[in-house]
This record gives structure tokens, sequence and C-alpha cells, in this order.
């Protein structure tokens, strides 16, 4: 079974077997899709620096492997967590009273239908949605009843492993009314092999509800990275998400926020640190569908070596949507002469009513702040990368849990290599 | 210890300094008072070695070494200390992740072991408490969201930590009510000793109140133009800085 993008032909993809018809069907109609659009090149906007030739010169293919990869373990946390390799969970989990997972071919065909429909919902002609329609591995369905507050936390460890192995996730998350969730999501990808990943995660927050979500693209090596998030609050729901990308050779995240009943607020926070030769490329859109919603986003990035990164935030403010209040804010470091950003924020405002704010900027690092690490006899170099830490940092402070903190801290540091860090847990 | 000889230094191709001579001995505090414009915080700036201040002639010798061809942080290694009027603020890095890596920099270049993190902690709270700053600003950022006078305790907190022989107050007294200067002041006596040295820039004779220099200087258009010893600050309290002007004409 391989797949050969460059001729947008995802035919011998369809999966065989034991697969019900309507799964099927709706895997052609991804195809049909695919097949119908044309594949981005330098002159498609969405995709206008982030060249996807390293995804055409190779014949793709599913891995059914499995790996001794442990993927990403958090410390001292009480969380539940879940393997998928390649999409695949080899045993669903047991799970708290009121959360339910489920797995897409396990449903009825009415269960099935029904859960397809609310994907097809999210999905709005683009491309790699519909490529994940056409080579789905697996969705999964998870659901939280109304009323239940999950005091565990849900991690999704997503490992990648093969060779020139494609993977194509769903997952949809569903939280009942005044149900509160965290979730966590890891991406990382066994050292050997060149792997192609293009999950898609579809977030529902019924009224009053609260969902943390954690999206981490922590691989490194040779990977490709696509996907795309989209969330949508009802009102009064709210949602704090943290994305964060580090590694790999290409990693492009689109998130979509649909805020959809009144009084429903999300903070977005992010951090891109590509280096290398890494491209990393976030694409967020804000839909302000209705009144009275609140959206604050901020994404920073530090840019090294050759690294390129593009950051495109854009806040739509529909007619309907008086009272609104969104900010975006987006800052980046560039630490080479050779380092690329290409950052555009962009707002589109239809209600007369509303409070909206962003900005983007560019800097190399302040030069008054490393004169005042020089004074105390801190070494520029060394400077640098503690002022470089710090700017990113300042968002992982701001987590509400500290083992997510404690993952990421380390692995920023080794980014930055910092003097004197290891009072960072004894200091607390 | 310090020998400054006809110092002339510029800013974006602006003289500041005009031939600016001082020489202070071990355990000496020097007042340099003066008008607005003088050239006080450039004489500091150009001692710690900050970027964009040119010295386009004359020479600054420090314990026997030349002090301008060091760069900012091999002064600060070599004991010079420079107490800044506007600390900046650095959030994301926390005030003891930067005091241990500052002292760790300047142990290492005096060839002594570096402090394990639980005997750096224990110290860093103890001095902290000798200035006055709870236990918990050590976990903040760097000055982040510090008050004026918390962020002048927080740079005599460095001083003490890092043990310097030549410290440059540069206005440390802008912006102190008297309680903070007080305060400020009491951290700075504890510091004299026979072999640490102070250079203290001032606007205001007021801080000379707390802490008693040997010497006054004022400075005034780039150069001292005159010296003498308490009594001097005193007389530009009553007088201010006007007759500068006069005898200088």
């Amino acid at each position: 079974m391989t797949v050969a993008l460059n001729t947008l032909s995802a035919r011998s993809s369809i999966a065989h077997g034991s697969t019900p018809q309507w799964l099927k069907n709706w895997q052609q109609q991804g195809q049909d899709e695919f097949a119908a659009q044309a594949w981005p090149t330098r002159k498609t906007e969405a995709w206008k620096y982030t060249p996807l030739k390293g995804l055409l010169d190779v014949t793709w293919q599913k891995s059914t492997e499995s790996t001794d990869e442990p993927g990403i373990h958090f410390d001292n946390w009480n969380e539940i967590r879940i393997d998928l390799v390649n999409g695949q969970i080899q045993d669903l989990p047991t799970l708290p009273a009121g959360v339910t997972l489920r797995r897409l071919t396990d449903c009825s065909a009415e269960q099935g239908l029904a859960f397809l429909a609310r994907i097809d919902a999210e999905r709005s002609g683009f491309l790699f949605d519909s490529l994940n329609q056409a080579l789905l591995d697996q969705a999964y369905w998870l659901s939280v009843d109304p009323g239940v507050k999950v005091v565990e936390p849900i991690h999704l460890n997503y490992i990648s492993q093969g060779v020139d192995a494609v993977s194509n996730i769903q997952v949809l998350v569903e939280l009942g009314k005044e149900s509160n969730l965290t979730l966590v999501e890891t991406f990382s990808h066994a050292p050997a092999g060149r792997c192609f990943v293009n999950p898609n995660t579809a977030l529902f927050v019924d009224e009053l509800a609260q969902l943390t979500h954690y999206h981490l693209l922590l691989e490194t090596g040779d990977i490709r990275h696509i996907g795309r998030v989209t969330a949508s609050l009802q009102a009064h729901a709210s949602l704090s998400a943290f994305h964060m990308a580090v590694g790999g050779k290409i990693k492009r995240k689109d998130i979509v926020v649909r805020h959809r009943g009144a009084g429903a607020r999300l903070t977005l926070n992010g951090v891109y640190l590509p280096r290398g030769n890494e491209l990393i490329d976030y694409h967020t859109t804000l839909e302000h569908e209705v009144p009275h919603c609140e959206s604050t986003e901020t994404f920073r990035g530090i840019i090294g070596d050759k690294g390129r990164a593009v950051f495109h935030g854009r806040i739509h403010i529909h007619k309907l949507a008086q009272k609104s209040v969104a900010q975006l804010q987006n800052r980046n470091l560039l630490l080479s002469d050779t380092a690329e950003i290409n950052t555009k924020p962009e707002l589109e405002i239809y209600a007369d009513d509303v409070r909206c704010a962003h900005g983007a900027t560019i800097a190399q690092l302040d030069k008054s702040l490393l004169f005042y690490f020089q004074a105390r006899g801190i070494a520029k170099q060394d400077a640098e990368m503690m002022l470089s830490f710090g700017f990113i940092n300042e968002l992982l402070e701001a987590l509400d849990d500290e083992p997510v903190r404690l993952l990421l801290r380390p692995l920023l540091e080794g980014l930055f290599s910092i003097p004197g860090t290891e009072l960072a847990g004894s200091a607390q | 210890m310090l020998s400054i000889k006809d110092l002339h230094a510029q800013i974006d191709d602006k003289n500041i300094l005009k031939g600016l001579n001082l020489d202070i001995r071990p355990g000496e505090v020097h007042a340099i008072m003066g008008p607005n414009g003088a050239g006080k915080s450039t004489l500091g700036n150009v001692l710690a070695g900050r970027d964009g201040y040119e010295v386009t002639a004359g020479s600054v010798r420090f314990n026997d070494q030349d002090l301008l061809a060091l760069d900012a942080e091999e002064r600060a290694r070599q004991g010079v200390f420079l107490a800044f009027q506007y600390p900046v603020e650095i959030p994301g890095v926390s005030n003891m992740e930067f005091l241990k890596a500052s002292v760790d920099a300047i142990r290492r270049a005096k060839n002594l072991t570096a402090y394990s993190s639980i005997d750096f902690i224990k110290l860093a709270r103890e001095k902290s408490a000798l200035v006055d700053l709870p236990a918990n600003f050590l976990k903040r950022g760097v000055n982040e969201g510090f008050s004026g006078g918390e962020k002048k305790r927080n740079e005599l907190l460095q001083m003490l930590l890092l043990e310097p022989t030549l410290c440059i107050l540069d206005e440390t007294d802008s912006g102190l009510d008297i309680d903070a200067l007080q305060l400020v002041a009491k951290g700075v006596n504890s510091q004299r000793s026979p072999d640490r040295s102070f250079i203290i820039v001032t606007h205001y004779q007021r801080l000379l109140d707390y802490i008693v220099p040997d010497y006054v200087h004022v400075l005034a258009n780039g150069v001292i133009v005159k010296s003498g010893g308490r009594e001097l600050a005193l007389e530009l309290e009553k007088d201010g800085y006007g007759w500068i002007d006069e005898e200088l004409v």
C-alpha cells in the first residue's frame, strides 16, 4: 500500500478487508476531494513560505511495525497515558466514569456515520484534511459526559515510526456541558526512518465546559508533520491551549477556533523553535461568530541557524459578534543572520463594537538586557542563551500544570544550554 | 586601585567626557556630583564597559591593568561593579538563576569552586534578608514587577553576593523615598572595607548624609571642576550648581 502524493493519488490506500462500506465510502470521498485539489506551490498564499517538495519526493507507505520507542512520559503526574503507534491504540484503556473512548472501526454504521458527520462539519476544503480522510488509519472519539470533572489528565502519546511511513489520525474530543478535562497530545518519532504524520484533532467544548489542551510537536529527526486542530466553543465554554513545536524537517499546524456561543473564552499560546534547516509554520484562525467572546493569543518563536518560521494569525470578527475582545501578539527572536521569519497578523472585523489588538515583532536580543548580564560577569554568549530561554520560559511559567513545565523546561535548556539552571527545581 | 587620566569619551559622535582625571585608593569613597548632562552616568557606563560609549583619548588603570582593554564581563570578574540607575526587567529568567550564573562566573574567574545549588540558595536567602528583600523575590523574574526601591535593593543584593572591589553607584538614590534611601545606605556602609572602594554618582547631596564620602568631586561639562572633602557637598547643597558656569567663564 503506497502513496505517491505527486500524482495526487491516494487510491491504493483505501482500507481493505473488514472496513465497513460506510467508511470506505467516506474515504473514497476524501480521495476524490484530494485528487480534485491542486498541490500547493509557492503561489498558493497559505503555503507561500512552506515548500512541500519534501513530501513529494518520497513514496509513502503505511507501517504496521511495532516500536520500542516510549514516546513522551511525564514525571509525577497521574495522567492516563494512551499510546498511539502510527495512529493505532493497542488496547483501549480503562477510563474514569463518564469518559468514553471509541474507535471508529468499532462503531455501528449509525454511530460511525454520526461520528463522520461531526468530523465533516469541521472540515473546510483543507487539502490535508482530504488526505487525512482518504488515508485514515483510525479515528477516535473521546467524550466526557455533562457535568463530569475529569481529575486525571488524558495523554495521547503519538509515536510515529517506520521507513517512509505515513500516518493519518483523526481524534474527536467532546466535552459535555459543565465538564472539565485536561488533554495532552504529544508527538514523538522513533529515531530510525523517515515519517510523515498528518493528524487532525477536533475539539468540541459545550456550554460552561472547560478544556485545557496541550498540543506538543516534539518529534526530532526526519519527520514531516502537517495537521490541523479545530475547536468549537459553546456559550461560556473555555479553552486554554498551549502549542509547541521543536525539531523535524517541516512542521505545519493549522489551528482554527470558532466561538459559537456567547461568553466563550480562549487563551491560545504557542512557541516554535526551528534551528538547523528546520521549518515550522503555524497558521491560526479565530472565528468570532457570536457576541461577547474573548480571545487572547500569544505566539513566540526563536529561530536559529538557517531555521525558518512562518506565523500567520488571523482574527475574524463576524458581523453579529459585537462586544468581542480579541488580542493577538506574535514576537520573534532571530539568533543568526540566516534565520528567517515570515509573520503576518491579520484582523478582519465586521462588527463595530469590539476591542481588538494585534502586533508582531521581530528582533535581535535587546542590548541593554545583554549588558546587564555582562556587567555581572556573565559571558555574552551565556547571556544570549539565558535571555532566549527566558523569552520562551515566560510562556512556560504561565502553564497551570507543573509536570508539563518540568517536561518542557529541560528540553528548552537543552536547546539553549543554560548555565546555572540546575537551580530551576530547587528554587521553587 | 583606579587611576583615570585625561579620559575623553563620546556617544553617537557627541563628546561627553572631555579630559577627566580621578585617582582612587583602596577603601576610599568618592562622590561625583554635578548638574544634569555633566557626564556622570557616562563615567559609570564607560568604566563598566557598556557598548556605544567610545573612548577617544586617555587611560583607565584598574589594579595595574588597562581596564579599557577588557570586555564588560571581564571587568565585572576583575571586581568592577556598576549598580544601575535603571535596572532592567528580565521576565522568564528567575532572579535566583541570574544570581547563580553571575556568582559562578565571578568565582570561576577567581579560581574558586562554584557553590552547590543548596549552599547558594542558603547564601542568597541570607543576603536578601540583609537588604530586606523577601525570599520570594528570588523566584521571580529578574526585577520583574519590582518597585523602584526593590530594584535598588536587588542591585545591593548583587553587590553583597559578588563582593566587588570597585563599586560604582549610578544615581542609586533616584526615585527612592527616605526609608528606602536609608536602607540602601546601610547596606552600602556595611560593605565599606579597607580594600573596597566606591564611586557614588549623585545629583543630590542627600545620599551623602547617609554614605559619608572621603572626597567629593564636581563634574561639569565632562571634566572635574572642583574637588574637596565632604564639606563641598554641603556647599553645593546650599549654592546649587549655578556658580560653576560663572567660575568657568
